[in-house]
């Protein structure tokens, strides 16, 4: 019992930290250091939910890099049109995930496994396929350029403008506090345990009576959702959508980030986020070819470190 | 709670060349309790896999009720009243005990369909009665992972139990059980209401006689003998297939 809540308490103590260190970093960082914490943030809001699919439907999505590039397209092709309010351009950056996701998940969520993963990875390569031709819509490989960040009614009044970098990764860092209590409320409720019953063993659910393929769709459709909303603020953030935020080298990072990280946890994909950014830019800073070392800790994670570095954090 | 006959008509199942099952014909009425017995490779399982959904007969047809189940879904047949159990135990090994129950309790009561940590005391009262029921309360916050054999087995049959089956297929509940828990399983298989169709499988032929009203004998895929198991036992071919040993 005791240990039971031991255990229990290293979530909340962990996450209390995590918010406090993170709230704090426009105070004290440098204004490069807020820009990559801003990156690491919205690549976190990505990674949870991936980590969403994986770790809770057991769902190795090899293609989530898709909607999270369909976000940010959306949310470009709607602020080029002159829309700048946030809510509209973070809502059309979710439907359009949602959107997508809907028959790639209709598709892919007929197999398993190995299988599952290729189809998410071709799906996800066909969609990068067409933001490189589709030029009149995207402009191909120039992208989509000039995206104006968006304004907030309250925000205005207060004088605050999310041109700056303090409170454009404020926007980030609630966002990503949303997604996390969002997916937290999901993996606790009947719907998430539903998802790892399925997980776990989906002949046993189906003759208990649970139609598994539209639990994994709607959890499918959830996670391309929210990715679009990380896309839509990548697209704010960066000021322009291109095809690269589509390309698998994308959702390869993404498990990256949630593996080392821990799967199955939440907090852990933030964790592997601020580590893969951080460390990319480290590596790359002083090593040639920094992937060569990115690529032996990934490995050396999944053979040691099989829980990520919310494991560590715990066994600590 | 309605009646659910079981009954499958002509089936054949095809691997290849191999036919598991050559144009079975079985009818169990609703609320008979029903064995199907036969030598190791019979096609035992595969005719309950029929029957739940799991597998597509090549041809012939499965009704429950009167309804032709045949093109449906295992878990569109489960909610149509069916359980089952199986050979080996498939539980959730990563989740606890209650929450094993859980899960099959809350898919009869309300599904899955619940975005937010609802407080379900409908469910959790009920799980606790079923663990109770079961013998296996002490057991709750257990990993299903770490239960011995004859634990897993009676969690595998109050799983299905606790979906409240109108008709319930069986699949060997006394492999590798103890003497002890052989009786606690069985008492708790005579305990089914009456108006439940059971169709079981198994090995234990004690354990055959003192549950079925009817016995179904199938060798290498075909029918050989159906009836009482007075007409089963004096049966020539079935005696040849089992050597006189029942």
């Amino acid at each position: 019992m005791i240990r039971g809540r031991f255990r229990a308490a290293w979530r909340p103590g962990l996450l209390a930290i995590l918010t406090l260190a993170l709230a704090s970093v426009p105070m004290w960082a440098p204004r490069f250091w807020i820009y990559i914490a801003t990156q690491a943030l919205i690549f976190a809001i990505f990674a949870m939910s991936l980590d969403f699919l994986l770790g809770y439907a057991g769902l190795p999505s090899f293609g989530h890099a898709a909607f999270y590039g369909v976000g940010a397209y959306a949310c470009a092709l709607l602020a080029l049109r002159q829309v700048d309010g946030l809510i509209p351009l973070l809502v059309v950056g979710a439907a359009a995930g949602a959107l997508i996701a809907a028959p790639i998940g209709a598709l892919s969520l007929r197999t398993t496994g190995i299988y599952f993963l290729m189809l998410t990875l071709a799906f996800g390569q066909m969609l990068w396929g067409l933001a490189v031709n589709w030029t009149s819509l995207t402009r191909g490989t120039d992208g989509l350029i000039g995206i104006p960040r968006p304004t907030l009614a309250g925000l205005d009044a207060l004088n605050i403008s999310l041109y700056e970098r303090g409170p454009f990764f404020f926007l980030c860092l609630v966002v990503a506090i949303l997604t996390f209590l969002l997916l937290e409320m999901l993996a606790r409720s009947p719907f998430g345990k539903t998802l790892e019953g399925i997980r776990d063993n989906e002949r046993r659910m189906r003759a208990l009576g649970y139609p598994s393929f539209r639990y994994r769709l709607a959890a499918f459709v959830i996670a391309g959702s929210i990715a679009g909303i990380a896309g839509s603020l990548a697209a704010m953030s960066n000021g322009y959508a291109t095809p690269d935020l589509l390309y698998w080298t994308v959702s390869g990072l993404a498990l990256v980030a949630v593996v080392v990280g821990g799967a199955r946890s939440l907090i852990g994909p933030v964790l592997g986020a601020f580590a893969v950014l951080f460390g990319q830019l480290g590596l790359s800073t002083y090593v040639p070819r920094w992937e060569l070392i990115l690529g032996t800790l990934f490995i050396a994670f999944v053979l040691f470190v099989p829980r990520g570095l919310v494991g560590l954090v715990r066994r600590a | 709670m309605t009646e659910v006959r079981v009954s499958v008509a002509g089936v054949t199942v095809r691997f290849g060349a191999v036919a598991a099952l050559s144009r079975v014909d079985i009818d169990v009425p609703a609320g008979e309790r029903r064995a199907v017995i036969g030598p190791n490779g019979a096609g035992k399982t595969t005719l309950l896999n029929v029957i739940a959904g799991e597998l597509r007969p090549t041809e012939g047809l499965v009704h429950l009720g009167e309804q032709d189940a045949t093109p449906l879904p295992a878990w569109r047949r489960a909610r149509l009243g069916l359980g089952r159990t199986f050979q080996r135990s498939t539980l959730f090994d990563q989740l606890s005990v209650a929450e094993n129950v859980t899960l099959a309790v809350r898919a009869r009561l309300h599904g899955g369909w619940r975005f937010w940590p609802a407080r379900e005391r409908a469910v959790n009262t009920e799980v606790e009665g079923r663990l109770e029921a079961g013998g296996i309360a002490h057991l709750a916050r257990r990993r299903a992972a770490g239960l011995g054999h004859g634990e897993r087995r009676i969690l595998e049959i109050e799983l299905a139990l606790a979906a409240v089956p109108s008709a319930l297929l069986i699949d060997e509940p006394m492999a590798g059980l103890s003497g002890a828990e052989r009786r606690l399983t069985l008492e708790r298989l005579q305990a089914l209401p009456e108006d439940v169709t059971v169709v079981i499988v198994e090995h234990d032929l004690d354990a055959v006689f003192a549950l079925a009203q009817r016995i179904s004998v199938l060798d290498h895929g075909v029918k050989i003998a159906d009836g009482t198991p007075a007409e089963v036992r004096a049966n020539p071919r079935v005696q040849e297939v089992y050597l006189g040993a029942i």
